[in-house]
């Protein structure tokens, strides 16, 4: 963890959240320490994507306020790798903005080896979500903010999710994850969002 | 080391190559200007010498709209500039490196034509020095420009042609006296261009940035 000595930890308080001119949640709270996970659920357009965004500071809120104590890092449908790269320049750049010193044990984890010279506009939406995945890990930020992890991943690799996000929580990390699809994380809140739509 | 890594990919996104900048087109399309000017006018040389370097001028200012489509939307919509932000890189500093490779990837490319463009029209190589001089001193400033409007229209939808229309009268000052220059003994109205581009570049920066971060509220 980046924030190594100081233990992570994201609070909101009366989080409320407006797009256009819809609200979309209002009176969120929500308090997570070091290892703990949180599960958002609730049908489309609720605003699990927009909760994510504003957790990690890209949204402003409407109302109330969140604080984070770490890094946040966030795994989104935006994969932000150059399509026309090859899927290591791609991943290189970030590596390199983040400082990671061994990526390759990553990409032999996420199965990316044999891609790496491959343009990633030839990759498959799975095979992009797990090089988004890479860069998840490789980032070492201590509170990751996942919108659906799953979608797009085979079952081989949706196994794979489970165990990393295990690993990140017992190094004292955070996880807050938005999925349709189960996801299994031990001892995780459930925050159901349509309970604070209007 | 965070900028230089920006720039380097910045860089490698916009200059002519693999990965397809559009900067090369632009500079075809300044010499296409360059080629066609004669025939339209005709070939007395008087004509041509006297209006030669005006009509480059405006074919640099109107070829340098042309790589503002993917300067900024394609980014936007990849969520490069979120994870940055992750990151704790501001989308000033972000802005300030693509404003650098911006120009980088069109400005010297677009001196370099100038020298067979000057050719073609029969420009003295008095005139061709203060027109190099003049450009020199105003493609900063059009990059400038060219960014700011490309941040702001990058989240709409036929962004591109609102954005040559809005750097076109934003560019009119360094158009007068890059172009008056031409017209004057003396360099200068070369650095009043200049003087507008070097207070275009420290303005576009935040200009562009916080352009990005409005895009994210919207």
């Amino acid at each position: 963890m980046q924030g190594a000595g100081i233990a992570a930890a994201i609070e909101a308080k009366g989080l409320a959240c407006r797009r256009g001119d819809r609200l979309l949640f209002r009176g969120l709270n929500l308090t997570l320490g070091a290892g703990d996970a949180c599960l958002v659920t609730g049908p489309n357009g609720t605003g699990k994507s927009s909760l994510l965004r504003v957790l990690a500071g890209l949204l402003r809120p409407y109302g109330g306020s969140v604080e984070r104590k770490g890094s946040c890092a966030l795994l989104d449908e935006n994969l932000a790798l150059d399509p026309e790269c090859s899927l290591r320049e791609a991943l290189t750049f970030w590596h390199r903005l983040d400082c990671a010193e061994q990526p390759h044990a990553v990409y032999e984890q996420m199965s990316l080896t044999s891609l790496l010279d491959v343009p990633v506009r030839y990759l498959s939406t799975g095979q992009r979500k797990r090089a988004g995945l890479a860069r998840l890990i490789l980032s070492e930020a201590d509170i990751w903010l996942l919108d659906e992890p799953l979608n797009g991943l085979d079952t081989e690799a949706q196994a794979l999710v489970t165990p990393l996000v295990d690993e990140h929580r017992s190094a004292g990390g955070i996880c807050i994850a938005a999925s349709h699809q189960p996801l299994a994380m031990n001892n995780a809140q459930t925050l159901a969002l349509e309970e604070f739509a209007l | 080391m965070t900028f230089g890594l920006l720039l380097r990919r910045d860089l490698g996104n916009l200059l002519p190559g693999r990965r397809g900048g559009g900067t090369l087109l632009a500079v075809l399309f300044f010499l296409a200007v360059a080629i066609l000017y004669p025939f339209a006018i005709g070939p007395s040389p008087s004509l041509l010498v006297r209006t030669g370097g005006g009509i480059l001028w405006v074919a640099a200012l109107l070829s340098s709209i042309l790589p503002l489509e993917r300067l900024v939307a394609d980014d936007l919509k990849a969520g490069v500039f979120d994870q940055l932000h992750l990151r704790g890189i501001s989308e000033e500093l972000a802005m300030a490196a693509r404003l650098a490779a911006h120009w980088l990837s069109f400005g010297p490319l677009l001196l370099a034509a100038s020298l067979p463009a000057a050719a073609l029209i029969g420009l003295e190589s008095g005139t061709l020095l203060t027109l190099l001089l003049g450009l020199l001193a105003g493609t900063p400033g059009l990059a400038a420009i060219g960014l700011a409007v490309a941040a702001l229209t990058a989240s709409l939808r036929g962004g591109a042609a609102l954005a040559g229309l809005l750097v076109i009268p934003l560019a009119i000052p360094i158009l007068i006296f890059g172009a008056g220059a031409l017209a004057r003994p003396d360099t200068s109205a070369v650095w009043l261009a200049a003087a507008i581009s070097l207070a275009l570049c420290a303005v576009a920066p935040f200009a562009a940035g916080a352009a990005i971060r409005a895009a994210r509220d919207g």
